[in-house]
């Protein structure tokens, strides 16, 4: 019993060092640095003075203030949440066919699928993002396509590179792999005896799926939500790179604060409130997962 | 004309036949049984008639309409699964008002038709547990009244006692005979186990390698097997090798080899120097240190070679020649007596002529 303990100790040293390190600290630096003063040539101004022999902090709450006062700010992250929304949405729509796909072909196919839909995370990250760029830009035969086909239809032809459908393009694609591999892990799991009985007791093709399927992959949809949801309200590459100059999102902008006009309170404070507001939003979803993965 | 008719069904898969011309035809209100080891075609016969298989050829009449080709929605049949393949996500309740939603029925008359078949099944109380808070022969109730909560004109049933322990499985089948009786419907069973084949069905379809060997009621199936491979999966039985000797009405007598001639009853064409099998059911052979001899009987002395005591019954194998090992089985029907007889125990073993029945197949 002891031993067991002593060894529980002993494995979780490791992860808790890193956490401690590179989560807890940085987090509590980011924290503390919304409540300063900008420092008079960007960064911190101090956070204490010594004035007459007396401690004096140097501590302020005008960096919220700013933030509630401008209505911009509150737009730019409605708008990053929409964006966010959109590309979990989108994720689930294109990814659970796929997950399904892969989850009901058989065994010999399944491992290949898969590897294709890693295969991605092998080339970096900016490349890939880049690769889109040139796919998107007006004389690729993507873009051309598309604008035969737009053109067809009796519009005027349309740019996508640096518009927000550039964005959406590049938010779907950076991100639907971490959809699909949770929806698959939780659709491969189902027991397709459930759809016979189902199909046995009367329901067509449409209610079997929204009757059985669908509630049953509900813990995997949230998972996946999780995964695209979390990490797309925090983008900024994909705006910077393939959007215009009206797609900046609350990356974005916390990225310019921080790197570019150094006012690292301002930073910060848009950093909290996005931190806060993605573990409200992944809170809501653990405990709604947990109540559908307690019922499956 | 019966309820259900199946007309010459042949279903392949690649170069394998698994159910190779079938016809059979059950009637309303029959606890029918298709009966075999596994691979001999029943489970496919039955997803034929659920729907989830088309036959290749011949025709599947419910009510005189061919059926072959509607999809296993459109089908007044219902499925107990093996696994019962409740909905995990639903309630009991909500579980058994399935296909009741499925057809559209208003919501009151959902309510009121599901407390009736929760009171049939005894699981009233349990309506808002989740499957997995029920045991299992619980949730196998469920699957039933799940299957029959909207009166199908047939119900199929694929092993569904497979997955429960011996005891529980009896009661189970006591609770299904009893099932069937109250709601009068047609139940078609299938099971590899030949002891609830004969409790539960009122006809039998014993099949093996895609084909019915023999269609019969319980009685006639396990005491005049049709063929050997009807007489060794019935039952224990033993099956001697013989040729027939002299015809004589409805008695001939039979040359079993290494042993004697025996008379037994005649079968239909049979004819002198006919090979074939004398299968012996155990319990119909009389055993002793010492048996009295009679006309009408076939009579052997023999050794015991082993005993197999099981409890309530005790089988002995005796050798009466050569080689030649009958099996006996006797009740351990006398008070503080284990076993009768021990290994190497002279014995005198006796059956009458209609004991048993010759097999030319």
């Amino acid at each position: 019993m002891l031993r067991n303990r002593l060894g529980k100790w002993l494995l979780s040293w490791p992860p808790l060092v890193y956490l401690t390190l590179f989560f807890l600290i940085p987090t509590t630096i980011m924290f503390v640095a919304a409540f300063r003063n900008p420092g008079d040539y960007g960064g911190l101004a101090p956070m204490y003075n010594i004035e007459d022999g007396k401690l004096v902090w140097d501590l302020t709450l005008d960096n919220f203030s700013r933030l509630v006062e401008e209505p911009l700010y509150f737009e730019l992250f409605l708008k990053s949440i929409g964006y966010a929304g959109l590309t979990t949405l989108l994720c689930v729509l294109l990814a659970y066919p796929l997950a399904w796909l892969i989850a009901t072909t058989h065994k010999k196919w399944r491992d290949l699928l898969l590897l294709m839909v890693i295969l991605p995370f092998w080339s970096n990250f900016l490349i890939r993002i880049y690769a889109w760029m040139i796919i998107l830009g007006p004389q690729s035969a993507f873009t051309k396509a598309v604008n035969w086909v737009v053109t067809g239809l009796g519009f005027e032809p349309i740019q996508l590179l640096f518009t927000p459908i550039a964005v959406m393009i590049g938010m779907v694609y950076v991100h639907l792999p971490f959809m699909v591999l949770p929806l698959y892990a939780n659709l491969e799991k189902h027991d397709m005896a459930l759809l016979d009985a189902a199909q046995d007791l009367g329901a067509s093709a449409w209610q079997r799926f929204w009757k059985i399927t669908w509630p049953l992959s509900l813990p995997g949809v949230f998972a996946g939500s999780a995964l695209v949801f979390i990490p797309a309200l925090g983008m900024f590459a994909i705006p910077d790179i393939l959007g215009g100059t009206d797609s900046i999102l609350i990356g974005n902008l916390i990225k310019q604060q921080i790197l570019d006009t150094r006012d690292w309170p301002f930073g910060s404070v848009l950093s909290i409130v996005l931190t806060g507001g993605v573990l409200l939003i992944a809170g809501l979803g653990a405990l709604v997962a947990r109540k559908g993965a307690k019922r499956g | 004309m019966a309820l259900l008719e199946i007309n010459n069904v042949v279903k392949r898969f690649g170069d394998f036949t698994a159910v190779n011309n079938v016809s059979l035809s059950v009637e309303a209100g029959e606890f029918f049984t298709l009966l075999g080891p596994s691979g001999c075609g029943k489970t496919t016969l039955l997803r034929m008639l659920a729907g989830f298989e088309q036959p290749d050829s011949g025709a599947i009449l419910l009510d005189g309409k061919d059926v072959s080709q509607v999809p296993p929605e459109k089908r007044p049949v219902h499925t107990v699964f093996q696994s019962y393949a409740l909905f995990p996500h639903m309630t009991v309740r909500q579980n058994i008002a399935f296909p009741l939603k499925m057809a559209g029925w208003d919501a009151k008359k959902i309510e009121t038709q599901v407390d009736e078949l929760l009171e049939d099944v005894r699981l009233t109380q349990f309506g808002q547990r989740f499957p997995h808070e029920l045991s299992g022969g619980q949730r196998q109730r469920v699957a039933i009244a799940r299957a029959l909560v909207d009166r199908p004109r047939v119900l199929l049933l694929d092993e569904p006692l497979s997955a429960l322990d011996a005891k529980l499985r009896e009661q189970m089948q006591i609770e299904l005979i009893n099932l069937q009786k109250e709601v009068g419907i047609t139940f078609v069973y299938v099971t590899h186990d030949q002891g609830e084949a004969l409790a539960l069905s009122h006809r039998i379809a014993v099949m093996s390698h895609g084909q019915v060997e023999q269609l019969d009621i319980p009685e006639r199936i396990y005491s005049h097997p049709k063929n050997r491979f009807v007489a060794d999966f019935i039952g224990q039985c033993n099956v001697l090798e013989g040729t027939v000797k002299a015809v004589d009405g409805a008695t001939m007598t039979v040359d079993l080899k290494g042993c004697g001639t025996v008379k037994c009853q005649s079968v239909p064409n049979a004819k002198p120097g006919q090979a074939g099998w004398l299968a012996l059911r155990p319990e119909k052979i009389k055993l002793d240190k010492e048996l009295g001899r009679h006309d009408d009987e076939a009579h052997f002395k023999g050794r015991v070679h082993d005993c197999l005591y099981l409890g309530d019954v005790t089988i002995y194998m005796v050798e009466v020649a050569e080689g030649v090992i009958i099996e006996a089985m006797l009740p351990n029907n006398i008070p503080g007596v284990a076993k009768f007889f021990d290994d190497n125990d002279v014995v005198e073993v006796a059956w009458r002529f209609d004991a048993g029945s010759f097999l030319t197949e």
